[in-house]
């Protein structure tokens, strides 16, 4: 699928890969309140899975305590380039969506 | 006396099949529970020791110097905190990131596969001052670092 709401990036340098992804997602704690005073309900990204050539190299769980429109970055070694590394969340809503890049 | 017998079995069955409808409707066999991997105890303990002993199994852990935690001394604004973990410890497995004072600390726990270096970076949330810590699982063990970054203005809640 493509999407338009993460952007990610993966350079290669000297054997070690560094990964910057940028989610668009409201990142909501469920503490919130509206100008109503009403709860804002929960509504942030639970798990974050990253595989290169088809293996994961990083998973990540979070709470909504990341900052609205998450950023990440990782480093790790054992890719080519051209290899191509994909990201995927998922909300607790239970949404979901990912991208893919090659490395560079 | 035929009839009479399926009408038997029908009633059996219904029977039988309202017990586990109340299963479910009791939450004895939460369908989420089964499936999901995030650690919701963990993620809810008010904590720190609570969180880190759901999440990791123990709430122990040795104060290192091999881990590194790069964030602002002064943070004017609490919902977007940069924090960078990376460590030299051997074997990473996982690293936590926990803000001390935050209504829920535990942050976030990344997962460090085969071939991850000691290296997670992200942006947080923090309600008010107070220490950010960072706890490492490396082989088998838990080792930890702290610093402490004032927030202006918090960043969670109202």
């Amino acid at each position: 699928m493509a999407s338009n709401s993460i952007k990610i990036r993966a350079k290669l340098k000297e054997d070690v890969v560094t990964v910057k992804a940028l989610m668009t997602h409201p990142m909501e704690t469920g503490n919130r309140k509206d100008s109503k005073g009403e709860t804002i309900p929960a509504h942030f990204i639970q798990e974050i899975t990253c595989s290169s050539a088809g293996k994961e190299v990083l998973t990540a769980q979070w709470s909504g305590g990341i900052s609205k429109n998450p950023y990440i970055s990782f480093k790790y070694k054992g890719a080519a380039e051209g290899d191509e590394l994909t990201l995927t969340w998922v909300d607790n809503k239970g949404n979901s969506e990912s991208a893919a890049v090659t490395v560079s | 006396m035929k009839t009479d017998l399926t009408r038997r079995m029908l009633l059996k069955g219904t029977i039988a099949s309202s017990a586990i409808g109340i299963a479910i409707g009791a939450g004895l066999l939460t369908p989420k529970a089964v499936l999901a991997a995030w650690p919701k105890e963990a993620f809810t303990a008010k904590d720190i020791p609570g969180a880190l002993s759901s999440l990791m199994g123990s709430d122990s852990a040795e104060e290192s110097g091999d881990i590194t935690i790069k964030a602002p001394d002064i943070a004017e604004n609490g919902a977007v905190v940069p924090v960078t973990v990376s460590t030299t410890l051997p074997g990473v497995e996982s690293i936590a990131i926990i803000a001390a004072n935050n209504p829920v600390p535990l942050i976030a726990n990344f997962n460090l596969k085969e071939g991850a270096e000691g290296f997670v970076s992200s942006r947080i949330k923090m309600g008010k001052s107070g220490d950010v810590i960072a706890v490492v699982k490396s082989d088998g063990k838990l080792y930890k670092a702290g610093k402490e970054v004032k927030v202006t203005i918090g960043g969670c809640g109202g």
